[in-house]
């Protein structure tokens, strides 16, 4: 059996790539990437958890999150598209026009 | 089971009017205004007279509840109105003379500008008095109190544009905040001591309790509060200064509100309190002490005055202290007696000289005048009735009340020589200025200017809106006599100065018997008839005609130094100033009493709000806690604003470094 600390580990790495991603990337696309790479982070270790425990609740959680993942995607990537065709770009650092 | 009187509607009728005019006046026509405004008056009056006619049938005091107003407790307060003899007397006087004054307003306010809000204004007032005098309890008689102090300070300003008829309305008003000081703090002592404040209760409570002779007490404290207020509402010294300066306002409203009626609140008051300064001899002592120094002190300052309208203003002041020199003595009915007549004699008085200023076009100074009698010939002959009144002119009105206030001051166990020596002496002062008021305006060679400039004048003062002919159709061109909507009120009041006091004080007094029931009744002139034996009798009358004709006297001589001075040789006046020099300075600029308050009380008072309230505490302390507070959040906002760089990136990182502290400080919480 694999220990826990692994998934952890593993996890962490996981959720550190996102976090990293999101700060220096400056494609849209590539950050939405990002989050979703540091949600199944989180994914992982409520489902070690669980294991660990034998509780379902992790599990459960799992569904939620991979839910709301979905429906983020699916609003996430309508704006994308709309943000594209009016600014014809995906780099955030173009799109600060709500500063003023 | 007494019939209804409706005697809410009184009051109410002229509210109906002033609000009618006051909301929706400047669109009507001046016609239509001035029906409103007589109509609602009018109206009052008749009801007046109608319960008059009735009078005899009701069971006395008729108390009529229209609402519940305060209930605390055990305390309460209704909107309730009382009618007695003696409200039945304010009524008619305040209803007819008013009424009267309304009909002479139509012709002299005719031209001038804001016609509307006069009227609206004047029926204002007209509710407020009638609520003061109607009032079953001491709160609702505040409420008419203080209301016709605000139709007061409206009417002072009427001509708000002109910066001393502003001023003039302001102070009143501050004057009479004093006044009303003392009269707010009696009625907190009566509802702590009484529980109460209906006139019914009060005066039953109070029934009950001793005569304060030795020392003073909580009766006495109440009375001297009470006498604060009226001596602010009825300008008794010392703080009479508002009055003179009252006479900024359109001549009407110097008639109704400055002579007539509202003055002469503070009397009303006094005598209906009769219950209890009757059981408090020390404050009746100061009431007629006040009322004597009062009206000497007033009728000094009147000898020297040149406008005719200030003038009269110091021989109201110095009238009314005749009546609280007789409330003084506890002969209310005596006082009252003169209030009515005062109110016939003085209103005239103030119509005539506004009639007289309206003939020559403005003017008010008395030196600028002269001759006039052939001119006017109406206003003169009316203005003689009222003057041979007020100076106690034998068979006049003011004969007999002023001749039964000298009698009583001497005659009654309050009273003493020195009060009847005092009065007799003002009222030789008060014959010398009215004569010499009569002689400088009717007599002689007229002293003005020659009366063809008088197209470009306008009253006194601004015009709110352009001028509509006259109902007359008479222009302004030369002295002229006023049209006949002023000239009826002027014979109406002519006639009831001349035979007002006919109906003699002992009837009088023996009407009014029932309200000063308690207390002095012993003293009053009807029991002592009935108790001295015949031959004291005799002699107390023998006495009385003595006191008279020695007042009579009083007020021929009067006459003669007047005509000797502003008749025979007039240049003699002038003389006689030099030769008093300082003395007749301070008269001039009436003891200079003002220019001593200001010093005293104003000016501290400004530099006070000044320096350690506004500069102080508002501009020190309350505002720069504000200014600070908001300069602070501005700055550190100014600081805070760059995060809010707009950078998608720059906010992810924000939130990943406050991710990182609370990860770090659970961390840290976790490993302690």
């Amino acid at each position: 059996m694999v220990p826990l600390s692994y998934y952890l580990v593993l996890s962490g790495i996981l959720f550190a790539c996102g976090v990293t991603g999101f700060l220096i990337k400056r494609n849209i696309i590539t950050i939405f990437m990002s989050i979703e790479l540091m949600l199944n982070g989180v994914n992982l270790s409520f489902v070690a958890f669980a294991a660990q425990w034998h509780a379902l609740s992790g599990q459960v959680f799992v569904f939620f999150v991979m839910v709301v993942a979905a429906a983020e995607a699916a609003v996430g990537l309508a704006i994308i598209i709309a943000v594209y065709r009016t600014r014809e770009t995906l780099n955030v650092d173009r799109v600060s026009l709500l500063k003023l | 089971m007494t019939p209804n009187l409706y005697l809410w509607l009184i009051p109410v009728l002229p509210l109906v009017g002033a609000a009618i005019n006051g909301l929706s006046g400047k669109r009507f026509s001046r016609q239509t205004v001035s029906a409103i405004a007589l109509g609602f008056c009018g109206a009052a009056f008749v009801m007046a007279l109608w319960i008059a006619a009735q009078f005899s049938s009701l069971t006395l005091p008729h108390v009529e509840k229209l609402a519940s107003w305060i209930r605390a407790g055990d305390f309460q307060v209704d909107f309730a109105f009382y009618l007695d003899q003696l409200s039945l007397v304010m009524l008619l006087v305040v209803t007819g003379v008013g009424f009267l004054i309304h009909i002479y307003s139509v012709g002299y306010m005719w031209e001038e500008g804001g016609f509307y809000r006069f009227f609206a204004y004047l029926n204002l007032f007209m509710f407020f008095m009638l609520t003061l005098v109607l009032a079953s309890n001491y709160l609702l008689m505040f409420i008419g109190w203080e209301g016709v102090g605000l139709a007061s300070y409206l009417l002072i300003g009427f001509w708000f544009t002109k910066d001393s008829a502003a001023s003039a309305g302001k102070k009143a008003f501050i004057v009479n905040r004093i006044g009303d000081f003392g009269f707010l703090i009696a009625l907190f002592l009566m509802i702590k001591h009484f529980g109460s404040l209906n006139f019914e209760q009060v005066f039953r409570i109070v029934s009950g309790m001793p005569v304060e002779t030795a020392g003073t007490g909580l009766l006495t404290a109440i009375g001297l509060l009470l006498m604060v207020g009226a001596a602010g509402k009825s300008a008794q010294l010392p703080l009479y200064v508002w009055l003179p300066d009252a006479m900024e306002g359109p001549t009407p409203v110097s008639a109704l509100i400055h002579a007539a009626t509202m003055v002469t609140a503070g009397v009303y008051m006094v005598v209906r309190s009769n219950v209890i300064f009757d059981r408090a001899p020390q404050a009746l002592m100061v009431v007629a002490i006040i009322g004597t120094l009062t009206s000497l002190f007033a009728a000094t300052i009147g000898v020297c005055q040149t406008d005719i309208k200030k003038v009269l203003a110091y021989s109201t002041i110095s009238q009314l202290g005749y009546m609280f020199m007789a409330c003084g003595v506890a002969a209310y009915s005596a006082g009252i007696f003169h209030l009515m007549t005062h109110a016939f004699f003085k209103g005239l008085l103030f119509l005539a000289a506004g009639s007289v200023i309206h003939a020559i076009g403005g003017e008010q100074d008395m030196r600028r005048m002269g001759g006039l009698r052939h001119h006017i010939p109406w206003t003169f002959w009316t203005m003689t009735a009222a003057t041979f009144a007020i100076t106690g002119v034998p068979f006049f009105a003011g004969f007999y009340s002023k001749g039964e206030i000298l009698w009583r001051v001497y005659s009654s166990p309050y009273g003493s020589w020195v009060f009847w020596l005092l009065g007799v002496f003002t009222a030789f002062l008060t014959s010398f200025y009215m004569f010499r008021l009569w002689f400088l305006t009717f007599f002689g060679e007229y002293r003005g200017e020659a009366a063809n400039h008088s197209d470009e004048h306008v009253h006194s003062a601004s015009k709110l809106q352009n001028a509509v002919p006259a109902p007359s159709g008479h222009g302004h061109g030369g002295i002229h006599e006023s049209p006949k909507i002023m000239l009826i009120p002027l014979v109406i009041l002519a006639v009831l100065s001349i035979c007002g006091g006919s109906a003699g004080a002992k009837r009088f007094d023996k009407f009014l018997s029932p309200v000063l029931h308690a207390g002095v009744t012993a003293n009053s002139a009807g029991e002592a008839d009935a108790t001295t034996p015949a031959s004291e009798q005799k002699e107390q009358h023998g006495l009385e005609m003595l006191l008279e004709s020695i007042s009579v006297l009083a007020a021929a001589s009067g006459l003669f130094l007047a005509w000797l001075l502003y008749q025979k040789r007039p240049q003699l006046p002038q003389e006689i100033a030099h030769a008093l020099g300082g003395f007749y300075e301070a008269v001039v600029h009436k003891y200079y009493v003002d220019e001593i308050y200001a010093a005293v009380f104003v000016k501290p008072l400004i530099d006070g709000s000044t320096r350690i309230l506004w500069h102080g505490v508002d501009r020190d302390v309350i505002d720069a806690t504000l200014d600070n507070s908001a300069e602070g959040a501005r700055e550190v906002s100014d600081a805070m604003r760059h995060m809010q760089s707009g950078n998608l990136r720059s906010y992810a990182g924000w939130i990943a470094a406050g991710a990182a502290v609370v990860i770090a400080y659970m961390i840290w919480m976790g490993t302690r």
